[in-house]
């Protein structure tokens, strides 16, 4: 039953990842590995992590690529990605060294602790999943636990900072370079450029 | 009958050297993320069939902690790409190359 389960989802999660790199829209990439995801999540339950089969789905496929799809709205959809290589070979050479991480890792595992040779041992006398990571966390692992805590409130921070718009009349990035190709292109930052010097110059006055 | 922890290892491996060949081909920022994403989940994969395996609960409260600093990782990303965005008009890695020797 066990092993039925892990081949019917192990070529859906493998097919979704695949088809994730293979498309050119990025919200079907976002919603590929949503389902990568769930995939994981099933492979979490059926190794008895239920905590974190749940943490999976509400984290990962709710509020992480939730924010993902937000970004690409925002950045929008239909951008298109150049085709050519800045490197010759850059595709051949790196599917040739993921194939090589594949082979690499099998014959570690077969070596260490051979393919399919003993199944998993049965589920531990603690059953209950979730109470035994809670203990574990709040005991054993109560330190980094904390540290997280602090790693969360940076990372929000940081976010706030980095993606803020600087307030009008602020020595701001407007003054540093565009590219010339966005110049010609767009139109709006070249006509956006000359204005910041004025603008500055009028508020040093103030 | 079990599935045996080889299995879970050989398709972590699967998906992290996807993600791997994502990161290295793929132009689009938002879709390199993607694809470490798919790194960081291969590895939890891996932590928590190896926790199955020894009937401890620590390899999942590493991925746990792993998934946590993902969830920050993503956050702070995400800023940077729109920061790159609003500044560049373009989410390509091949135009931010100001650091590039």
């Amino acid at each position: 039953m066990d092993l039925l389960v892990f081949w019917v989802v192990a070529p859906v999660s493998v097919g979704a990842a695949v088809l994730m790199l293979l498309q050119r829209n990025a919200v079907f990439s976002a919603l590929l590995l949503v389902v990568n995801q769930f995939t994981l999540a099933v492979f979490f339950a059926m190794l008895g992590a239920h905590f974190l089969a749940a943490v999976q789905v509400i984290v990962y496929a709710g509020a992480i690529m939730v924010l993902f799809l937000f970004v690409i709205m925002f950045l929008g959809v239909d951008r298109r990605e150049a085709l050519i290589e800045p490197i010759r070979g850059q595709r051949f050479l790196a599917l040739a060294l993921g194939l090589l991480l594949v082979g690499a890792v099998a014959v570690a595992v077969a070596s260490g602790i051979g393919l399919g040779a003993e199944s998993l041992p049965a589920f531990p006398a603690e059953r209950d999943n979730v109470a035994a990571l809670g203990r574990a966390l709040f005991t054993r692992f109560v330190f980094p636990f904390e540290v997280t805590s602090i790693l969360l409130i940076v990372a929000a921070i940081a976010a706030m900072v980095l993606a803020r718009r600087r307030a009008r009349g602020l020595p701001d990035e407007e003054e540093l370079e565009v590219p010339r190709e966005l110049e010609q292109g767009s139109g709006e930052p070249a006509a956006r450029a000359p204005e910041p010097a004025g603008r500055r110059a009028g508020g040093r006055g103030r | 009958m079990r599935t045996p922890i080889a299995y879970y290892l050989v398709l972590s491996a699967v998906l992290f050297a996807i993600g791997t060949v994502g990161v290295l081909v793929r132009r689009n920022a938002l879709v390199i993320f993607m694809s470490v994403e798919l790194q960081l989940n291969a590895v939890n994969l891996s932590l928590v069939a190896f926790a199955r395996q020894l009937g401890q609960v620590d390899g999942q409260v590493l991925a746990f902690f792993s998934m946590v600093v993902a969830a920050a990782e993503v956050v702070v990303g995400l800023a940077i790409i729109v920061a790159i965005f609003r500044r560049r008009l373009s989410a390509n890695v091949d135009d931010v190359n100001l650091l590039r020797w």
